[in-house]
């Protein structure tokens, strides 16, 4: 019993890491302020459960769900990036609204209110044992090489001119790089990271319906990233991990406290809040961040 | 090398650049010097692309470049610095270096898989020539300090020593040596002087101080409110009474 709630726990925590990964290499390595990131998440987890529930076989539909999230990203940037730098954050909050009321309007393709349910899931007939735990092997899998994979990335070239579109673009501009692609690149596949981890929550939770993808979601990744470290992959993914304890540790404790569940509900979101007033007095660096950096 | 010709700008009311010509010739170090708000910034974003002009027009190495983006301009061999030194503080000396050659592989994201090799290659050619760079100009014990801890001087040197990175044909220098101490502000001269002497680069410089102007440039430019008001070379433009005027008459000391 315990150790499938810690199984659960960590597929999820895992999940929504990618998730925060991607947001963390928009914001954090780009300096791009998305507000929206759930929307792409939500493109994800739709897109391949709508598909493979059309006969699309399921890898397809999954890869069809990261390229149209992908897709999105670059519709979304190529008429905002090259304006202030607000005004993807102004677009990318009413995408994510617009996303959802699509989500809840158009029943004929979504299901409405209702979502979906019922869509296959990988290699569902093969596994005996606990699907949960065979599911986590592989989300861990995918997270250690998207993880690397940005490591890698940030370490290169490529990554050394996003992070100087962070710190002033006016430099690499000066330089002769074209930043609007850098940063169009950076919002695609940080978008892509959201519609993957959209697919794996979709194959984790066998229902999904608009209220998974409530603007809430898109704070959870920026909380992981900046409980981490803004700019910090390591820190991003135990950013996750420690969030999504935490919310488990306050729903363990419903059964001791005598708050009706949605009041509950409240006193997590308080507690979030204190935990990052908290750190930014005691820690504003984050777990991994660099105090020094701060002091630039 | 590099024609202005015409140039006018305006923000709002005020005409920034009103109808502004200058030349400079290849292998030239050229000066602009003017009292505060004479225009000599505004004209070094338009010729960067950093701003675009409203009328005018501006040629680099035989090509109009008033209408391109500002990153093209750079690549074809025109590099600026900034008035405010702009270096990137959360990078360290050595990054804001290997930022600066043009055309890396590992820029495109998939060389970064694809042409590992090539990516190792360049990125070791390129460190090596970023701290002959640093060494010139001694800032290489610092290479792992970030930027931003720098002193306002060692920012002036490391702006410079990027923007030589990118091995420039011509520099854009905007008042490199305010905020620089005057033994460094000599070391600096001395630097600027060689580029020119032993690398063949062209260079316009935006510079107060007259003496410094002096011993530098080949050729100025003054201006105010916009306008040349004066050029010539630098015995020419000491003895004239419209810059004495501009400077001593505006109010303004140099
Ligand atoms: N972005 C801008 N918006 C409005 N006014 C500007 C802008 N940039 C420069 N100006 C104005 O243009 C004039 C020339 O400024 P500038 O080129 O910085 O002068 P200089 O570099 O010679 O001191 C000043 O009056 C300044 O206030
Ligand atoms: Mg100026």
């Amino acid at each position: 019993m315990m150790i499938e709630y810690l199984i659960t726990i960590l597929l999820i925590a895992s999940i929504y890491a990618i998730f925060a990964l991607g947001l963390n290499l928009e914001w954090g390595f780009t300096g791009l302020v998305n507000f929206g990131h759930v929307a792409f998440l939500a493109i994800g987890a739709y897109t391949t459960v709508l598909l493979s529930l059309h006969g699309v076989p399921l890898f397809v539909s999954v890869l069809v769900g990261v390229a149209l999230a992908g897709a999105f990203g670059a519709l979304l940037g190529i008429p905002t990036l090259k304006l202030r730098e607000d005004y993807l954050a102004i677009v990318t909050i009413g995408f994510a609204e617009i996303i959802r009321l699509f989500l809840l309007n158009e029943e004929w393709l979504t299901g409405g209110p209702m979502g979906v349910c019922g869509y296959p899931r990988p290699f569902e007939d093969i596994i005996t044992g606990d699907y949960n735990l065979f599911m986590l092997s592989v989300v861990l899998s995918i997270l250690i090489l998207c993880y690397f994979m940005l490591e890698k990335l940030i370490k290169s070239p490529w990554g050394r001119v996003l992070k100087s579109i962070r710190e002033d673009e006016d430099v690499p501009v000066s330089l002769g790089k074209n930043v609007f692609v850098y940063k169009i690149q950076s919002l695609v596949l940080g978008s892509m990271l959201a519609g993957l981890a959209g697919s794996l929550l979709a194959f984790y939770l066998q229902y999904i319906n608009p209220r998974n993808f409530m603007p809430i979601e898109t704070f959870y990744a920026w909380i992981a990233v900046v409980l981490g470290g803004s700019g910090n992959n390591k820190g991003t993914v135990l950013g996750a991990v420690i969030l999504f304890c935490f919310f488990s540790a306050t729903r363990f404790t419903q059964e001791y406290v005598p708050l009706h569940p949605t009041q509950m509900g409240a006193l997590r979101i308080m507690l979030i809040g204190l935990l990052l007033i908290l750190f930014m007095m005691y820690r504003p660096e984050g777990l991994f961040g660099k105090k020094e950096e701060l002091m630039l | 090398m590099l024609s202005v010709r015409d140039v006018e700008k305006s923000f709002g009311g005020i005409r920034a650049v009103n109808g502004c010509s200058l030349e400079v010739e290849r292998q030239s170090i050229v000066g602009i010097m003017g009292p505060n708000g004479a225009g000599k910034t505004t004209l070094f974003n338009i010729i960067s692309g950093f701003e675009q002009p409203d009328r005018g027009a501006i040629v680099f190495k035989g090509e109009n470049i008033e209408a391109k983006n500002s990153f093209e301009i750079a690549r074809m061999g025109l590099i600026r610095t900034f008035q405010l030194t702009k270096v990137l503080s959360r990078m360290t000396v050595e990054e804001n270096l290997l930022l600066a050659p043009k055309y890396q592989q590992g820029e495109r994201i998939w060389n970064v898989w694809l042409r590992a090799r090539e990516v190792r290659r360049e990125e070791e050619s390129n460190r090596a020539r970023a701290h002959s760079l640093l060494r010139l100009f001694g800032l290489l014990p610092l290479k792992e300090e970030y930027a931003g801890a720098l002193s306002g001087g060692q920012k002036r040197l490391l702006e410079l020593a990027r923007a030589l990175m990118a091995e420039p044909d011509m520099l854009l220098l905007d008042e490199p040596f305010s905020g620089v101490n005057p033994t460094l502000g000599n070391k600096l001269l001395n630097h600027i002087k060689e580029l020119r002497d032993r690398f063949n680069m062209t260079i316009l410089i935006i510079e107060h101080d007259m003496h410094v102007i002096m011993r530098l440039c080949d050729y100025i430019y003054v201006l105010n409110r916009g306008r040349v008001i004066a050029s010539g070379t630098p015995e020419e433009v000491q003895n004239d009474e419209r810059v004495l005027d501009a400077y001593l008459g505006g109010g303004q000391y140099i």
